[in-house]
């Protein structure tokens, strides 16, 4: 398959997906219900369903799984690793930190976007911190030396903040929350969340150049005249934006954004460079499709979309591993 | 066409010089062999002239602004690195980078330069095979392929040969000594001293830092540089076939 024809079939399988994503949810309304709720403002309760429930969110599950499946590829191609993926330096653990911190305090439950904005916060602190560690003049190994560091201590401050918790009802909020999840999101969390996640995927859809001739390793890539510092300081900032916003609306969802390039890789001739946009609209595909399938599967249960990443995620890996170790005849 | 000009040259990590005080004035049309013995600084000279390295002292490729400079130099690494499973002919296309606008694709020029390169190093069967899949020595002259597409007026390279079957050794030798007849300057860093002196046109001597010799072959790998620099005795003579160094023994 040709790359335009790649990206072309991906698209249609996103919109395709996202007009499912419209259709499908504990309201049973039919289909000319929905469109004419949702076009024409027709029915007072489908329109409520349609435009404050199902679009905001279909256009989450569009800008955080673009984000992830942008993320692990842009990640990946930096990092010449095909493990890496946007957990790994840190910044989704410092903005569920500083989410967990948001419920724990209650504030939170005292002003809606104290949640967002202290994930956020998290999200900041880690950019911060990573810069200062990997600056200038650290290469890939630092990053992720710095990356894995962070994340561990995020890890443990989150389990002490569950620890102290005095209240039970505030840990299951905690735990519920971080397992990830788009219910009950509204517009408030789209436009909140939108003007970061677009500039993060600006700084990142940029890096194609420089990753491909990262191909060729640190030094080659230099001479051939990629600016490796500003190359790793868009890709922590376009990182951090895109999937600092996913978390702190979203909470962390697992798995996409390695999933995800590892899938694509080889219909895009191993390019990093190409894989970035293909990944981008491979990640928006596969979290509308698990969107839809966490309330297909267990339509009363609220079942956590980041489960479910996890759950399909990681046998997949596993089978990827599989074939990767019988192409390398192991 | 573009030579390179060092002068004082340093390059310290922490309080050892690793290259120290080097000046030099290179030329277009010459094959220039670096040697010395492992640590000289061989490396670490080539990696400061292109502006990879913190350095003290001027160099006229590191100079220039980055994009301006790899379409001035081009660099081949000692470490041969491919970290995705990508054609030959897209290894070597990466070489087109410094010549393409920020958006702008690759045109006729750059598959011209590509499939010359490939030409050139016998590899246009190969070009559709993904590079991961090729032996070490296949894999270098893929890379080898990469930077002479980059088509820059000077090729800097660290160990080009290491590795290479005998036959693909003189090719690539034989590549580079045309490139320099073409107008091209060349410099590679080099332990075979055989190739070095039959292929060069000029050799560049290094111990731990300093250039201690500079000149033709036959002069610089002189019987009293080699006993002094590598520790070694040779046979050297001018035979019908040209140049013969052969190492003999290690000498106190």
């Amino acid at each position: 398959m040709s790359y335009r024809a790649l990206i072309w079939a991906l698209a249609l399988l996103v919109a395709a997906l996202f007009a499912a994503s419209l259709l499908v949810g504990p309201a049973s309304l039919s289909l000319s219900d929905s469109l004419g709720a949702l076009i024409a403002g027709r029915g007072e309760a489908a329109v409520l369903v349609m435009r404050e429930i199902r679009l905001p969110r279909a256009i989450l599950g569009v800008l955080i799984g673009t984000s992830l499946g942008l993320s692990g590829a842009a990640l990946q191609g930096y990092l010449r690793n095909p493990l890496a993926e946007p957990g790994l330096i840190g910044i989704s653990s410092a903005a569920a930190l500083g989410a967990v911190i948001a419920l724990q305090t209650g504030l939170a439950a005292a002003h809606a976007l104290a949640l967002p904005g202290m994930a956020l916060g998290g999200a900041l602190v880690a950019v911060a911190i990573l810069i200062l560690l990997a600056g200038p003049r650290g290469g890939a190994f630092t990053l992720i030396l710095a990356g894995i560091a962070l994340s561990a201590l995020a890890a443990s401050l989150t389990s002490l903040v569950l620890n102290l918790s005095p209240n039970p009802y505030a840990a299951a909020d905690i735990v519920f929350w971080m397992m990830g999840s788009l219910a009950d999101r509204s517009f408030t969390h789209v436009w909140l969340a939108l003007p970061l996640t677009l500039a993060g995927w600006a700084l990142l859809g940029g890096l194609g150049r420089g990753l491909d001739a990262l191909t060729l390793g640190e030094d080659a890539a230099a001479a051939l005249g990629v600016r490796l510092a500003r190359l790793r300081l868009m890709l922590v900032l376009g990182v951090a934006a895109a999937v600092g916003a996913g978390v702190a609306v979203a909470g962390a969802i697992g798995f996409v954004g390695l999933i995800v390039p590892h899938l694509l890789r080889p219909l895009v001739g191993a390019r990093p460079g190409r894989l970035l946009f293909a990944s981008a609209l491979g990640g928006a595909a596969l979290l509308l499709a698990a969107d839809i399938s966490v309330r297909l599967i267990l339509p009363d249960r609220d079942l956590k979309l980041g489960v479910l990443t996890a759950i399909l995620g990681a046998p997949l890996f596993l089978h990827l591993i599989y074939r990767t170790r019988a192409e390398a005849g192991a | 066409m573009t030579g390179l000009t060092l002068s004082q040259l340093t390059v310290r990590r922490g309080p050892r010089a690793v290259v120290e005080d080097v000046s030099l004035s290179l030329a277009p049309g010459e094959f220039v062999g670096l040697i010395g013995p492992n640590g000289a600084g061989k490396t670490t000279l080539m990696r400061a002239a292109l502006g990879l390295l913190a350095h003290k002292g001027q160099s006229s490729l590191a100079r220039l602004p980055a994009a301006e400079r790899a379409r001035k130099a081009a660099w081949l690494p000692q470490m041969r690195e491919i970290a995705w499973p990508v054609s030959v002919e897209t290894l070597v296309g990466l070489g087109r980078g410094p010549h393409l606008g920020p958006v702008q694709r690759p045109g006729e020029t750059d598959r011209a330069a590509v499939a010359a390169a490939l030409d050139r190093l016998d590899l246009t069967a190969f070009a559709r095979r993904r590079a991961t899949e090729l032996s070490g020595g296949e894999q270098a002259r893929v890379l080898i392929a990469r930077a002479l597409a980059q088509e820059a007026p000077i090729l800097l390279a660290d160990e080009p040969i290491a590795g290479l079957d005998p036959a693909h050794q003189i090719i690539t030798m034989r590549i580079f000594a045309d490139l320099a007849a073409e107008g091209r300057l060349v410099v590679a860093a080099l332990h075979d001293l055989g190739l070095a002196a039959r292929f060069c046109t000029r050799l560049l001597l290094m111990e731990r830092g300093r250039l201690v010799a500079d000149g033709a072959p036959r002069e610089v790998l002189s019987g009293e540089n080699l006993a002094r620099v590598f520790g070694l005795r040779a046979y050297v003579a001018d035979t019908p076939d040209g140049p013969v160094f052969q190492p003999l023994e290690v000498v106190a």
